[in-house]
C-alpha cells in the first residue's frame, strides 16, 4: 500500500524557501515541474481509494443498464430526461475512474453491459455487493415494467442505488488518510453532492407521483 | 382520481439540439500547457501570469480585489499580485498554506480563506492529516489581517461543521463595526469528536443537525479573533417546488402546436403543460364516469371535458398542498452572492435557486424558489445591476467534466436567466450556454463570473473552465448572445486535465481570469460592433475601491460626456432614433464638452429636442438625465 497524506512533494520542498521568491526558471523548465508535480500527486493513496474507485465503476454501470431501459419502457419525459442524464454523468465519471486507476498503475475495471447483464472484466471487484446495488430479481422487475409503473420503479430504484452511493462516498470519508488525493476527493465529493441533489429531486417526483395516484 | 400522472410530462426541452459552430475559430484549437493555440474575439490579452513554482502544477481556486492587488486562491496558499502595471503584475507575496479550495474574499484589512478538504491543517503545514479526527485540522475560515498586503498576519479562523466550500462576505449597509460571512459547505459533516456539536442526523432527530442549514459568522472589524457562528439559518425549511423549468421559447411553441392540434391543454402552477397522450383516455374515462356520461362522447362533451379538466387539476393541485409534509429539500447551499444594495441575495442550494432576504443578516429569510428539470447542481447567482433579473448557473458534474461536447444538450450545465419582479418572483427566460463545442479533453461548464458595467446593458463575464471565458449579454433577457471571448487548447491533447478559467471579474477596466493550470490571466475589453469605444470607457468610470464577486456591488456611472456618448451609441445601434438624428446630437454632444454656460444648456436642449423622435424613451431618458446632471 501507498503512503497515504498530502505531502507537498519533495521537488516543491526543494524549491519553496519562505519569505524568498525564486527567479522564474524558463517555460520549458515550469512545464517539466508542472509534469513532474501531476505524476508525483498520483502517488498518495489508499488502498480504500482505489477500492472505492473500483467499487464505484460496478455501481455506475449498473445505473446505466437502468437508465437505458427508460426510452423502451415507455417512460415520461421527465425520467427519459433523467435517465439521459444520468447516462451522460456516470459514463463521463466512469472514464475519470478508470483513467485515476490506470494513472496510478492499478487494475482497470472495463464494463461491458449486454442488457440486464453487468461484466466487468480486468479490475477486483464487481460492485453487486456495494451498497444499494439492484438484485437481479429487482433489474427484472424495473425491466418488465412499462409507462406509470415503470417511471414509479425507476424512482424507486434509482434513489435506493443513489442512497448507496452516497454511504461508499460517506464510508471513505470515514478511513483514516482516504481522499486525501486532490482528484479522488474532488470526484467523490462530487459524486456525493451530485446524487444528494437528484435523490431529492427524484423523491419530488415519486411524491408527486404518489399524490397523483390517490 | 385515478392514477394521473401529468406531473411526469415535464415540458420536454429540446435536448438533442446539437451546438452549431463549426466555423467557431474555438473549435480545433491546439493543445499545450503554456503554448495552447488560443482564440480571442472582441478582448485583448494584456498579460498572462504563470504562479511562483511552489504553486505551479498546483490548482489556482477563486479571486478577491482590494484597491490594486489581486488575492488568487491556489491550493498550496493564497498568492498577491499588485496589478498596477496590468501589463506586468508583480507578486508581492505567496502566503503557503494548503488547503482546498482556498477560495479568497477581502474586506477592509481582513483576508478570508475558505478550507474544506481533509488536509488543511490549522498551522498551515504542508504535512497534511492521516487521521479522520484530528484537532490539527482546520475546515472553515480562516481570518488573516492584510493591513499590509505583502504580509498577511493569520489572526483568526471559525470551524465550521462541513468545513467552506466556498462563502460570501456580507457587508450591511446599516452595519459598519462587522461584516457577516455566509458559510457554504457540502462536504459530509465532521465527526463530533472531531468538532464538538457537529451532527449528521436528520433534524426530526436532532434539532442541532448541521444538515439542512447554512452558517453565519460575526466578524467584528475591530477584533475579528472575535468572530464566531452567531445563527445558522434553516433557509430551506418546507421548501417545496416543482422539479420543473420554465418554459422556453421552444416549451411555447410546443403548446401552441399541441392546442392548434386539439390537444388537452392543463395549467399548472401558472404554466402551461400539455396532457400527454397515455394518460387522455383514462381521465376522459374517469371524468364521464363522474358525471354520469355513457357511451361515445360528443364533441360538446368534449367541450364540456376541457373545462372540467382544468378544475380537476386545480382541486388537485390545492389538495396536494395540504398533504405535502416538510420536503427533504438541500442540505447546503453551493454558492450565495449577497446584493446588500437591495438587500437580497441569490443561493445557489443544489437542487434549487433561492432567492433570499438579507436585511437582518443575521437572519436571512426565503423569499421564493425555483428548480429547473435541466439543471443538476445549481452553483451559483448574479443579479442584473437594477435588480430586476437573476442569473443562476449550473455546475453540472462538478467542474471535472467536458460537459460542452456536441453531443451536450445545450440546457444542461448552462444558466439559466430569470425576471425578478418587486414582489420577489423569479420567472424563467432563457438558458445559456457557451456556444462553442469544446473537446472530450476539455472540463468545461457554466462557472463563476461577474457583471462588466456597460451602462443601460446587462454584460456578464463569465468562465467555463477550459471552455474559456465568454462575455454574454444578456440585456434582451430571453435572447442573451455572447458578444466576446477567449478560448485556449486542451491541456492535454490525449486525456481531460483539469484546467481552465476557475473565475473572471471585472475589475476597474480590466477582466482578470484565474486560470486553474495556467495562472492569472489579464485582459481588455476591445471596440466590436457590439460594444463601443465610448460604453467601453463609461464601463472604466465605475470604480471599485474592493471586489468580492459573491458580495455584489452595485455600479453606479458619474455623470460623463462619455456616458451620455454611450447612450447615444446605443441608440444608434437599436436603430430606435434616426441616422440623421444620431449624427446631429453626436455633433451637438462633442461640441458641449467645450462649452459653458448658456452655449451648453443651447446644445443639450437641441439634443433634447433630437431625441424626442427616440422610439426608445428610456433610453432617451438616461441620456437627457445625463446631461442634466451635466448642466449642473
Amino acid at each position: 500500500m501507498q503512503t497515504a497524506s498530502l505531502r507537498l512533494p519533495a521537488i516543491l520542498i526543494l524549491l519553496w524557501s519562505p519569505g524568498l521568491l525564486l527567479a522564474q526558471g524558463s517555460m520549458e523548465e515550469l512545464e517539466a515541474l508542472y509534469w513532474a508535480r501531476q505524476k508525483e500527486a498520483m502517488s498518495h493513496f489508499t488502498q480504500a481509494d482505489v477500492d472505492f474507485m473500483t467499487g464505484m465503476i460496478g455501481h455506475h454501470a449498473q445505473a446505466l443498464i437502468m437508465s437505458r431501459l427508460a426510452p423502451a419502457n415507455g417512460a415520461s419525459t421527465a425520467i427519459r430526461t433523467l435517465a439521459a442524464r444520468i447516462i451522460n454523468a456516470q459514463n463521463d465519471e466512469i472514464e475519470l475512474m478508470q483513467n485515476w486507476l490506470r494513472d496510478r498503475e492499478q487494475a482497470v475495471p472495463q464494463v461491458h453491459i449486454d442488457g440486464l447483464n453487468l461484466m466487468m472484466h480486468g479490475g477486483g471487484d464487481h460492485g453487486h455487493h456495494m451498497p444499494g446495488m439492484l438484485t437481479q430479481e429487482q433489474l427484472e422487475e424495473l425491466s418488465a415494467a412499462q409507462g406509470m409503473e415503470f417511471d414509479r420503479l425507476f424512482l424507486t430504484y434509482m434513489i435506493q442505488h443513489h442512497a448507496g452511493a452516497v454511504t461508499m462516498v460517506e464510508d471513505l470519508f470515514a478511513v483514516d488518510g482516504a481522499a486525501q488525493d486532490e482528484a479522488a476527493y474532488k470526484l467523490a465529493s462530487s459524486i456525493h453532492v451530485d446524487q444528494i441533489t437528484e435523490i431529492a429531486r427524484m423523491q419530488q417526483m415519486l411524491d408527486d407521483f404518489a399524490n397523483q395516484s390517490q | 382520481m385515478n392514477a394521473v400522472c401529468f406531473r411526469w410530462a415535464l415540458l420536454g426541452a429540446l435536448l438533442t439540439t446539437p451546438v452549431l459552430a463549426q466555423d467557431d475559430p474555438r473549435v480545433g484549437l491546439g493543445a499545450g500547457l503554456f503554448d495552447a493555440e488560443e482564440a480571442i474575439w472582441n478582448l485583448s490579452l494584456v498579460s498572462t501570469n504563470v504562479p511562483p513554482e511552489a504553486y505551479v502544477g498546483v490548482t489556482n481556486s477563486d479571486l478577491a480585489f482590494k484597491d490594486n492587488y489581486v488575492f488568487q486562491g491556489n491550493y498550496n496558499g493564497v498568492l498577491i499580485w499588485d496589478i498596477s502595471t496590468p501589463a506586468q503584475p508583480v507578486l508581492v507575496k505567496d502566503y503557503l498554506c494548503p488547503a482546498s479550495q482556498n477560495d479568497v474574499s477581502v474586506y477592509e484589512h481582513l483576508l478570508f480563506v475558505s478550507s474544506e478538504a481533509f488536509g488543511g491543517r490549522l498551522d498551515c503545514g504542508t504535512q497534511g492529516i492521516d487521521e479522520q479526527v484530528s484537532h490539527d485540522r482546520l475546515r472553515g475560515i480562516r481570518i488573516f489581517d492584510i493591513t499590509d498586503v505583502t504580509n498577511p498576519e493569520y489572526v483568526a479562523n471559525v470551524q465550521t461543521c462541513r468545513g467552506s466550500h466556498t462563502h460570501s462576505v456580507l457587508k450591511d449597509p446599516d452595519d459598519d463595526e462587522n461584516v457577516y460571512i455566509y458559510i457554504s459547505g457540502s462536504a459530509p459533516v465532521r465527526p463530533a469528536e472531531e468538532l464538538p456539536g457537529c451532527s449528521d442526523l436528520s433534524p426530526d432527530e436532532d434539532p442541532g443537525s448541521a444538515l439542512f442549514r447554512i452558517e453565519v459568522i460575526k466578524v467584528p472589524l475591530a477584533d475579528p479573533a472575535q468572530a464566531a457562528v452567531v445563527s445558522s439559518p434553516r433557509i430551506f425549511e418546507d421548501l417545496v417546488a416543482p422539479p420543473r423549468h420554465g418554459p422556453s421559447p421552444a416549451d411555447l411553441e410546443a403548446i401552441e402546436k399541441a392546442r392548434a392540434e386539439g390537444k388537452f391543454i392543463i395549467s399548472i402552477n401558472g404554466q402551461s403543460m400539455v396532457l400527454p397522450d397515455q394518460y387522455v383516455g383514462q381521465i376522459i374515462s374517469s371524468w364521464a364516469e363522474s358525471v354520469g356520461k355513457e357511451g361515445e362522447l360528443t364533441a360538446a362533451d368534449t367541450a364540456e371535458f376541457r373545462v372540467a379538466l382544468q378544475g380537476m387539476f386545480s382541486a388537485q393541485a390545492d389538495g396536494e398542498a395540504e398533504n405535502d409534509g416538510p420536503a427533504p429539500g438541500p442540505t447546503q447551499c453551493h454558492d450565495i452572492t449577497l446584493y446588500p444594495e437591495i438587500g437580497l441575495a441569490g443561493g445557489a442550494c443544489e437542487g434549487y435557486g433561492l432567492l433570499l432576504d438579507i436585511t437582518d443578516p443575521e437572519n436571512p429569510v426565503r423569499v421564493d424558489a425555483v428548480a429547473d428539470s435541466n439543471f443538476s447542481y445549481w452553483h451559483s447567482a448574479t443579479f442584473s445591476n437594477d435588480g430586476s433579473k437573476i442569473l443562476f448557473t449550473d455546475e453540472w458534474g462538478g467542474g471535472g467534466g467536458p460537459k460542452c461536447r456536441p453531443s451536450d444538450p445545450v440546457e444542461w450545465g448552462a444558466n439559466a436567466l430569470f425576471t425578478l419582479s418587486e414582489d420577489g418572483k423569479m420567472e424563467f427566460q432563457s438558458y445559456y450556454k457557451l456556444p462553442a463545442p469544446q473537446t472530450s479533453e476539455e472540463n468545461c461548464v457554466a462557472h463563476n463570473g461577474s457583471l462588466v458595467p456597460v451602462p443601460g446593458r446587462d454584460l456578464f463575464i463569465q468562465s467555463w473552465y477550459q471552455g474559456g471565458i465568454s462575455l454574454m449579454d444578456w440585456t434582451d433577457v430571453k435572447n442573451p448572445v455572447e458578444i466576446a471571448y477567449h478560448d485556449r487548447g486542451p491541456v492535454d491533447p490525449n486525456r481531460m486535465q483539469m484546467g481552465g478559467s476557475w473565475s473572471v471579474y471585472w475589475y476597474n477596466g480590466l477582466i482578470v481570469s484565474s486560470e486553474i493550470a495556467r495562472g492569472l490571466d489579464i485582459f481588455q475589453l476591445e471596440p466590436s460592433e457590439y460594444l463601443t469605444a465610448n460604453e467601453i470607457l463609461a464601463s472604466n468610470t465605475v470604480v471599485l475601491s474592493y471586489l468580492n464577486a459573491q458580495g455584489q456591488p452595485e455600479y453606479r456611472w458619474p455623470a460623463t460626456f462619455v456616458l451620455a456618448h454611450s447612450y447615444l451609441d446605443q441608440l444608434e445601434r437599436s436603430g430606435a432614433l434616426p441616422a440623421d438624428a444620431i449624427a446631429s446630437v453626436r455633433s451637438d454632444l462633442y461640441h458641449a464638452a467645450s462649452a459653458e454656460g448658456d452655449a451648453r444648456a443651447q446644445l443639450f436642449q437641441n439634443i433634447a429636442s433630437a431625441l424626442e423622435s427616440s422610439q426608445d424613451a428610456a433610453k432617451a431618458g438616461l441620456l437627457k438625465e445625463t446631461l442634466d446632471a451635466l448642466t449642473q
